[in-house]
Order: structure tokens, then C-alpha cells, then sequence
């Protein structure tokens, strides 16, 4: 089982041929996801990395049979992208692109409603299934094979996480890292929700950090749905108010939003909240051993 | 990106948003001009005086060692002069500045919009900005104007009003008369306060702004509906196809570290403590920063030097940090997954040596790809750098350096 992705995927790269494109699927390919192609316009007709370029999204699901796309698509043109892959019904869009301006995001999230599609994203690490496929920028080797679930805003404290829970002698199912964005796809509360409805998952982490609502969000939604346990940390504990911590979304704008807000709320719904990020995988694996 | 209230204004206008009127000036005589002209545009012998800074609340701020406001209405040219003087080049203090307070480098001299006639004037409230739950953006506004709206929020919530705008047809027209009659306007400034909100969204929209607030929002004597201030923040991700907007950019108003910091891609803000970090990812680094407290220091910075940690970034990171004399100690936290950590620990070691005089503890912590190789590099470079592996070990060594 696990989530969202598993060796069954095939995977579409969207903004293939550019470097990051192609830099990043090679390693996803190494990892031994089954890439399907990719799509750059102007380019399609072509072959990239022993493998077909199409010149519109439509046109390589029809000929690849691809029911998951990546984007790496610069911030200008990345949200034309998610609507496109959206248009030729893919499934699951994976959208890397950093720096999306907030009023295309409106726009590309209200195009999604009514689609079949999810969007993770963007400004995410994106998603990978320990040891089948990997739709992301993740360092493989980090996501050892296990039975917890990693749901993170964060992309290098994702990466601790898995580390952590390894190391903790646990591993890892699915992480997914849903961005840093104002707005973005899929919300902490559901990647929470798709964990809990996961036979192979035994935990989630769950990680969040300052500004917005989705983590109060999702530790409400647990208290009365949760039935594994969730360890829960929030990045900027420290952050001053006002201030925008690298991520767009990282931002103090009321009381509600604080690490401290949304730190009681979660310990409230009954999920375990560490205080230190170097506890979160030895915390996991007291609760999962008792 | 913040922009000042005359900046603020002026793009308002292109949109035919009215707003109060004025001459921005960075002299006292230039004041005195601007006062003498706008007497003859309007034939009012009032004007107010405005410093132009970043930040809220500069009607109760005083300029530092002075009673003078930071707003302030005059009613001759003498005056308005002496109220500039008192101004321009002083430091002002507000509630949003802090104690530092900030320079006034321009002031706006403004129209007197509290002229008589035949109806008694209003101040409301409106602002525009993204509400994150909904993907939509919300128009918030309220008839308590001219206050601290969030001091609105708390004592009187039913007094402030939201109107969501749908993203695919934008603002309606229905949406614009309803909050002019929650307003509880009604002939002349009723129609002008509808064409105000229709314009004023199409600003928000045609901006790329994140945040646009009109406090107070103000009907006139004569059923006028105006912007008597406005406060304005772009989106930074849309500055690229706003070329002009970019150029609005006043980077005195910024902490010149911070601004050193771009120039190198670094993403850095200026804290108080007495541990600086360098951490690759803006989760990780506010992760870094809470575990920097727990150990008994506090943060002296956030600065997330992103995905390509290498010897150019990692001293460029290191000369920022150390400008500032409180830092005690620096802890280098680098999650290696694509960048491998033996190169980042090389960039240690040679910025290190570049640079020569650093008298504070480093802790570098290096996890990931080649993460053994990189603890074995430091530790042979004969340099006064104690490494770590797990996260814990870092917070400990921390520890050990501020107590």
C-alpha cells in the first residue's frame, strides 16, 4: 500500500529537457521510478534521457499511459503547468516550483476544483514511496523502508525526520512534503487523513511550522478521526511576529498562528508535540514500541 | 515588499482610486513649496505633514528626543516648514517601530480632508488580502475606522464585516454596493464608495499585492469617498513581471545586513541572540533556531542559505553573522541529500581560513550524504571547529558553548 505513489505510477516530468528537470530525473529514474516521459513544448518529438518528449501534457498521457506529473517549471509559467496536467486528467501533480505568485495560485487552485486531480504543492520536496518511486528532489537513501508516515511543510526537516525514524529502527511509508506556499494543494489534514486510511502506516509525523491553519486544522480533524498515533513538531518557535521565514507562508499574522497556538491545539487533540526537532524520532519509536 | 504611503498613493491613482492628495518632499523649504501649492489647488489654509516610514502608528509616535509627532497639521507655510524641519532627518518612534525607532528621510505634505460642508465627515476601515483557508481573497472592513483594527477584532468582532471575492469573476458589482450599505452610506457617497471598492480591487489584483489596507477610508464633508492613508505589500514572487514596482524599493528602510545577505541568494533575518546559525532550508533553520533556545542560547539570526551550500555562501554567511557583536557562538546545521556533506565541510574549512580571526566557537553539524567523510575533514583541518552528527549532539555542544 502506502500513499499517493507506489511502483505502479508512471510518471510524466513537466519542464523535462531545462537543468532541473533534467537533473532531477535522472535521479528519480536511479531511485528506480518508472518515468514515462516528459513535456517540454517546442521539444516534443524528440528523445531526453532514453526517454519520449511531447510537446503538451494531453498528448503524452495519451501516448504513455502517465497518471502522475512533476513539475519544474519556473515560477512565471509553473501554475499554466498545474492547470494543464489538470486538463489532461492526471491524477496526482507534484509542483517543485518555488516563488509562484500568490494571485496565480488562486486562480490554479480554483481550476483544480472539480477535477480529479491533487495537487501537492508547490514549493514542496515532493513525494516518495520508500523504495518504489520517488516523485520529488528527497535524497533516496535517507527514506529507509518502513511504517511511519512523514506529512511536513519543510523539505531538509522532512529529510531529518526520515532520518530520525530510521535511526529510531522504524522507516519510513510515504513522506510527502505539501510546500512552504500561502496556498497549496493538498492540506496537512489530508495527507493526514489518506496515513490513517493506510494499512501499511503505523505513525505519522507530523511536522508544521508558523503561520496559517492547516495543522490546527488537521489535529482537529484527528481528535475525532485519529486512530494512530501522530507525533507532531512546529518549526519557529523562535520566529519574531511579522516576519517571513523564508517560506512565503512563514508568518506570524495573529495570535492564532503562533508555533505556541498551534502546538497546545495538537497536544489537545491528543497527538504528542516535541518541543526539540532532535527528539521527534526517538519520541515515534516510545510510542510505537509500548 | 512594503511600499511607502506616497508610493502607495500614486499607483492608487493610476487605478482612479481617490486618494488624499499630496507632494512628497525630503527638505524643509521643499515642504513649505509643497504647502503653498496645494493652498492653491484646494484653497484650504490647512495641510498635514507626514513621515514617510515603514511602519504603523505614526500619529502617536514622537521624532526621538522631541515632542514632535509624526503626523502633524499645520495652517501656514511658516508652519508646515517647522513642522518638516522638526521631521525630516529625526527618528521617529511608533509602536510598530520598537525603541530603535526609524529615520525620516521624506515626508508627504497632504491636503486637509477634514474641510467643512454640508454633511458631517467619516472614517472607516477596508483592506484587501488573501484569506489562506478559503484560496480566496477577502475584503475586510468596518465603520470603525481610523483605530487599530485589531483592537476592532477583539472588543467589537460584530463591527467588522468580510466579503469574499470568487476567483473566476472577480469582485461584483452586487459585493461592492453591499458593503457601501453595511457602511451605511447612501446617495452621492454611496455611488462613489461602490466605484472606490471596484477600483481599488482591481488595484490589489493589477499590483500583485499582498496586502493592501485603506485605514482610514474616508467620506468628506462634500460626500467624497478617499484613501487618507494606505498601506501596501507586494507579493514578492510577482515583482518579476512588475519591473517598476522593484524600483519602488527603499532599501534604507531594510536592515542593511539583511540587504548584504541578498546580494548572495542567502535568506537572513536580523534576531536578537547570541547564537548565530547557517542552516540549508527555511524549515530546518527555524527548526535550528527553536533548538538553539532550548539549549540555552537564544537565535541571533535566521538564515537559510538553500540547497547549494558551498565555500562562496558559506563565508559570505559566516562574515554576516559575525558583524554582529553579541553572537558567542555559530552552529552550521546542513542536512546533506543532493549537496554532499564532505564539500560543505570543505567550504567550512576554507572560509574559515579566509577569513582568519574568528574568535567564536563553530559548531558545524553535518547529516546526510558523506556525512562521516565530512566529520573526518573537519577534524583533521587542526581548526577550532567541533563537529556533530545527530542533531541531539549539536544541542548539546551549544549548550556547552553559552554557558
Amino acid at each position: 500500500m502506502s500513499i499517493l505513489v507506489n511502483k505502479q505510477s508512471k510518471i510524466l516530468v513537466q519542464g523535462f529537457t531545462g537543468t532541473e528537470g533534467t537533473f532531477h530525473a535522472t535521479q528519480m529514474i536511479e531511485y528506480g521510478t518508472n518515468v514515462v516521459g516528459g513535456v517540454t513544448p517546442n521539444k516534443g518529438g524528440t528523445l531526453h534521457l532514453d526517454r519520449p518528449v511531447f510537446n503538451t501534457v494531453a498528448e503524452a498521457v495519451k501516448e504513455t499511459g502517465a497518471n502522475v506529473s512533476i513539475i519544474f517549471v519556473p515560477p512565471a509559467f509553473a501554475s499554466d503547468a498545474i492547470m494543464e496536467a489538470a486538463n489532461a486528467g492526471i491524477e496526482l501533480v507534484v509542483c517543485i516550483t518555488e516563488g509562484i505568485p500568490v494571485q496565480d495560485m488562486v486562480k490554479a487552485k480554483l481550476y483544480l476544483q472539480g477535477t480529479k486531480t491533487r495537487l501537492i504543492g508547490p514549493n514542496c520536496p515532493g513525494v516518495i514511496t520508500a523504495g518504489e518511486c520517488k516523485v520529488g528532489i528527497m535524497p533516496g537513501f535517507v527514506f529507509k523502508k518502513g511504517k511511519i508516515g512523514i506529512v511536513s511543510k519543510s523539505g531538509t526537516l522532512t529529510y531529518e525526520a526520515s532520518d530520525q525514524v530510521a535511526k529510531a529502527g522504524l522507516g519510513v511509508s510515504t513522506a510527502v512534503g505539501i510546500g512552504g506556499d500561502p496556498i497549496i494543494g493538498t492540506t496537512t489534514r489530508e495527507a493526514l487523513e489518506m496515513f490513517m486510511n493506510d494499512p501499511e502506516t503505523e505513525g505519522v509525523v507530523m511536522i508544521g511550522e508558523i503561520g496559517g491553519g492547516m495543522e490546527a486544522e488537521a489535529a482537529r480533524w484527528y481528535k475525532e478521526n485519529g486512530k494512530k498515533p501522530v507525533v507532531g513538531f512546529i518549526a519557529g518557535q523562535t520566529a519574531p511576529p511579522g516576519r517571513r521565514m523564508g517560506h512565503a507562508g512563514a508568518i506570524v499574522g495573529g495570535a492564532e498562528d503562533t508555533a505556541a497556538a498551534k502546538m497546545k491545539i495538537m497536544q489537545e487533540c491528543g497527538i504528542t508535540v516535541v518541543s526539540s526537532p532532535a527528539d521527534i524520532g526517538v519520541t515515534m519509536a516510545k510510542i510505537i514500541k509500548k | 515588499m512594503n511600499l511607502h504611503e506616497y508610493q502607495a498613493k500614486e499607483l492608487l491613482k493610476k487605478y482612479n482610486v481617490p486618494v488624499q492628495e499630496g507632494i512628497p518632499v525630503d527638505r524643509a523649504d521643499a515642504a513649505e513649496e509643497a504647502y503653498k501649492n496645494l493652498k492653491v489647488q484646494f484653497g484650504n489654509n490647512f495641510a498635514v505633514v507626514k513621515a514617510q516610514i515603514h511602519a504603523g502608528g505614526r500619529g502617536k509616535g514622537k521624532i526621538q528626543g522631541t515632542e514632535q509627532r509624526g503626523v502633524a497639521v499645520g495652517k501656514s507655510a511658516e508652519e508646515i516648514k517647522t513642522i518638516a524641519s522638526n521631521i525630516l532627518g529625526g527618528t521617529l518612534v511608533t509602536i510598530q517601530t520598537g525603541a530603535a525607532g526609524k529615520v525620516v528621510n521624506k515626508v508627504l505634505v497632504a491636503q486637509d480632508v477634514y474641510y467643512p460642508g454640508p454633511n458631517p465627515v467619516k472614517e472607516f476601515y477596508l483592506s484587501i488580502l488573501l484569506d489562506r483557508s478559503k484560496g480566496q481573497n477577502v475584503i475586510m472592513y468596518s465603520t470603525e475606522g481610523g483605530m487599530d483594527i485589531e483592537e476592532v477584532a477583539h472588543n467589537t468582532p460584530d463591527k467588522i464585516f468580510k466579503e469574499w471575492v470568487h476567483p473566476s469573476g472577480g469582485l461584483q458589482p452586487f459585493q461592492a454596493r453591499k458593503i457601501a450599505f453595511n457602511l451605511g452610506l447612501k446617495g452621492e457617497a454611496f455611488k462613489n464608495c461602490v466605484k472606490f471598492v471596484i477600483n481599488l480591487y482591481n488595484a490589489y489584483v493589477g499590483l500583485d499585492c499582498a496586502m493592501l489596507e485603506i485605514n482610514p477610508l474616508f467620506k468628506t464633508a462634500d460626500e467624497k469617498i478617499i484613501a487618507v492613508d494606505c498601506k501596501m505589500n507586494l507579493d514578492d514572487n510577482a515583482l518579476m513581471r512588475h519591473p517598476e514596482l522593484e524600483a519602488l524599493r527603499d532599501i534604507s528602510e531594510e536592515d542593511p545586513t539583511e540587504v548584504e545577505a541578498g546580494k548572495y541568494n542567502l535568506n537572513f533575518v536580523k534576531l536578537d541572540g547570541n547564537v548565530g546559525c547557517m542552516v540549508n532550508g527555511a524549515g530546518l533553520a527555524m527548526a535550528t533556531m527553536d533548538m538553539i533556545k532550548l539549549s540555552g542560547g537564544e537565535p541571533a539570526n535566521f538564515l537559510d542559505v538553500g540547497g547549494t551550500a558551498n565555500a562562496t555562501t558559506v563565508e559570505a554567511g559566516f562574515r554576516i553573522i559575525l558583524k554582529d557583536p553579541k553572537v558567542k557562538a555559530i552552529l552550521i546545521n546542513i542536512f546533506g541529500g543532493i549537496v554532499r556533506c564532505d564539500r560543505v565541510a570543505q567550504g567550512v574549512i576554507d572560509a574559515y581560513k579566509s577569513i582568519g580571526n574568528i574568535t567564536v566557537p563553530i559548531i558545524v553539524r553535518l547529516q546526510g550524504t558523506n556525512a562521516e567523510e565530512a566529520k573526518k575533514l573537519i577534524e583533521e583541518s587542526g581548526l577550532k571547529v567541533q563537529s556533530a552528527i545527530l542533531l541531539s549532539e549539536a544541542a548539546a555542544l551549544v549548550n556547552k558553548a553559552v554557558a
